[in-house]
């Protein structure tokens, strides 16, 4: 018998909602696991067994000096380096102090700030290592994960669209929520692969999935000025989950000057 | 180094939800030192919800944990409601609670199944376990599934689902849509009844300390959105009165942040924070004596709200081995299977009588104030507070998560858990010490943006 692909996941500054995914396979679980071994899962698993792994997935950001190290030790472990979720592959929520000063910040939450140890912004980890596979979402959705590392195993290029949520919206049979009811949505400038699923709860979509590929940010954000949203409601729709995907932070900041 | 003296070291606690460690240090056969340490890295919530809209509080939040994202929207709502003298009720309510079962259950099931269980039966995780115990693990992987379907029914995906808002939802089901997930909770139920009765047979420690119980009690039912903060020591306290007896305290050891419950028998030492708009007591430098550790959670709502639960529950609990009291933090395995039990009859019975409203939620208009809001996460009470303006723009917001509050009778427990099984050779005794942990089911990812961190670099 082959011996069985080894898979790790590592955990960065994050919600643990994407690693959380692959324990949510509840169909597909066991046989997940018996396709791969988990080598190192702390969340699952205490067992844990050395590297080097052949695909070790990546959760979260890089926001403080040791993590900036570790991912480097990650790297050198991994045959494929894959990221999931927003955090690992745009910096996540946790990405508006880049907007900021984050002294300001750590001695808002914190009484004795010099105990805090953290770096000015909070970057994804392609901005470090390279990275093999960027899985987008916040969170990443399930059977695109279960997909992804499929594909890796078999040696194939995952299929996961770059197209935008409209496409999704259409398939569904939602009707624009946009054009029939004035509600803003991100949908025409988000990719795709949550399902589209917030138009299809009557409101619009907030970007969770980051930028589409080759995003027309400006047009969409004059369609959203018609439709009376005021220019700070605008920096806050594109600083999301995904602000500090450049063209979501490129937007935010035209508005932002605008103010 | 004497043969009586040993260091315990779990540099990477696994099999709870985040990043934090455990060091131990015995000496002369006694606990010389517990720190319950945490490195998950800060991400300063409460500094860039300042800003923000107050709808957009309960989507934000949601993203301080993936594992009990309803939790963060049901505190953020009722906080956000609280300023701006809203009130949800009738049929929106009831579908606030009914989401909150769908969390409960795939949040108990996950760590009564997956993640706890295996402690009990030596397995380093349910995916050893399931080799040798595959009936178990798949009827449970079948459980917390549908609780798991119940959260991505109402609020479109079981992780930081989409549908929930500040006034009720997006859009609400129709009854017949509901009546679509009846057959498998009645499924649920009956798993949940067996999954209790397992988790009693299994083998307890005998442990138990005279812990101070913390949980919410409302007068007609077993609490999930609201009602009273009700102590085992006699504290009961309206949820805005909550920062006048409870402070975060600075402790030295750890660097932590840990919460931390006033003595109701002194007169209090700071200023109190009475009346809206005021600020919080400081940090409770000095509380010493003055305050003691808590514990919030499964154990704690059982223990304060027994009489609550529905007589088949109750009888469940029974024949699982259960009295009315539940001290021994071992068994809240058990009280996590007869709470999802509660929650799978909870949900049939919301469904039962769910009338559709006419509006998915209610206006809410911002007006400046500050308001709070405190739910039951299902590791215990969440705690929100906003001060928001005219516009609804956030100005200030304050979290406490269940497990920063219960880090330190964690700690606790580990000082008394240790010296009874100092004869265990180092492997037993860590993997104890691990599971007397995860007997609070802790989750780091939350606690984190609200405890010090303490980064050793050497």
């Amino acid at each position: 018998m082959p011996k069985k692909p080894k898979v790790a996941v590592w955990k960065f500054a994050s919600c643990d909602g994407c690693q959380l995914s692959l324990l949510d396979c509840e169909d597909e679980l066991l046989a997940v696991a018996g396709a791969i071994e988990i080598a190192n899962f702390p969340e699952a698993s205490r067992a844990v067994i050395k590297g080097p792994y052949d695909i070790s997935l990546v959760e979260g950001s890089v926001t403080t000096p040791h993590d900036a190290e570790r991912i480097q030790e990650v790297r050198r472990v991994s045959k494929f380096l894959i990221t999931i979720g927003a955090c690992a592959t745009a910096g996540g929520i946790q990405a508006l102090r880049n907007f900021k000063d984050v002294k300001e910040f750590i001695s808002i939450v914190y009484a004795k700030p010099e105990y805090i140890s953290t770096l000015e912004k909070s970057t994804p980890i392609a901005e470090h290592v390279r990275v093999d596979f960027e899985l987008r979402g916040c969170p990443v959705n399930k059977y695109q994960l279960v997909e992804v590392i499929n594909a890796f195993l078999n040696g194939r290029k995952p299929n996961t669209p770059t197209y935008s949520v409209c496409v999704e919206c259409k398939r569904r049979g939602t009707p624009c929520v946009m054009v029939a009811h004035g509600t803003p949505c991100l949908g025409p400038v988000t990719q795709a692969g949550c399902g589209a699923i917030c138009p299809a709860y009557h409101r619009g979509c907030y970007g969770c999935f980051g930028p589409k590929e080759t995003p027309n940010t400006s047009s969409l954000s004059a369609w959203w000025r018609r439709l009376g949203v005021k220019e700070q409601d605008l920096v806050r729709a594109f600083r999301g989950f995904n602000a500090y995907a450049e063209p979501f932070r490129k937007e935010s900041e035209a508005y932002e000057q605008k103010q | 180094m004497s043969r009586n003296s040993k260091t315990i070291r779990v540099d990477y606690l696994a099999r709870v939800e985040g990043e934090g460690a455990l060091y131990v240090k015995v000496r002369e056969n006694k606990v010389a030192d517990v720190k319950l340490k945490i490195f998950e890295p800060p991400r300063f919530f409460e500094a860039f919800l300042r800003g923000r809209s107050f709808t957009e509080a309960p989507d934000i939040t949601a993203r301080i944990c993936g594992i009990c994202p309803i939790a963060y929207q049901m505190s953020s709502c009722h906080a956000m409601e609280d300023v701006c003298g809203v009130k949800v009720d009738g049929q929106l309510r009831a579908l606030r609670r009914l989401i909150y079962c769908g969390e409960w259950i795939e949040s108990h099931v996950l760590h009564v199944a997956m993640l706890h269980a295996p402690d009990f039966l030596g397995y380093e995780s349910a995916i050893h376990m399931a080799k040798d115990h595959s009936d178990l693990v798949k009827k449970a992987l079948k459980l917390k599934k549908i609780g798991n379907d119940l959260v991505t029914f109402l609020g479109g995906r079981e992780i930081h689902p989409i549908n929930v808002r500040v006034g009720g939802f997006y859009k609400v089901p129709t009854k017949r849509e509901l009546q679509g997930l009846v057959e498998d909770l009645k499924w649920a139920r009956d798993a949940s009844y067996d999954l209790a009765l397992w988790t009693g047979t299994l083998e307890f420690p005998d442990f138990e300390q005279d812990y101070e119980f913390v949980a919410l009690r409302h007068p007609d039912e077993y609490p999930f959105n609201e009602g009273r903060l009700v102590s085992t020591k006699g504290l009961d306290i309206a949820i805005r009165e909550y920062e006048e007896y409870f402070v975060e305290e600075h402790v030295e050891h750890s660097n932590a942040l840990h919460s931390v419950l006033r003595r109701r028998d002194l007169p209090p030492q700071s200023p109190s924070l009475k009346g809206r708009g005021s600020t919080p007591p400081s940090l409770g430098e000095g509380l010493g004596e003055r305050s003691g550790n808590y514990f919030v959670g499964p154990l704690a709502r059982y223990n304060i709200n027994f009489d609550k639960l529905p007589r088949s529950v109750q009888k469940a609990a029974k024949d699982a081995g259960l009295g009315p009291v539940c001290k021994n933090p071992f068994q809240s395995i058990i009280v996590r299977s007869v709470e999802t039990l509660y929650a799978c009859e909870e949900a049939l019975r919301i469904i039962s009588e769910y009338e559709m409203p006419e509006r998915p939620s209610v206006e809410v208009h911002p007006r400046a104030g500050v308001g709070c809001g405190c739910t039951e996460a299902p590791r215990g009470i969440l705690y929100h507070r906003y001060r928001i303006d005219d516009q609804g723009t956030i100005l200030d917001a304050k979290i406490v998560p269940p497990t920063s509050q219960n880090q330190k009778t964690i700690e606790s427990d580990l000082w008394h858990f240790v010296p009874k099984n100092i004869n265990l050779s180092k492997d037993q005794l860590t993997w104890k010490c691990e599971q007397a942990i995860r007997n609070y089911d802790p989750c780091i990812s939350c606690a984190t943006h609200f405890l010090k961190i303490e980064i050793e670099r050497e």
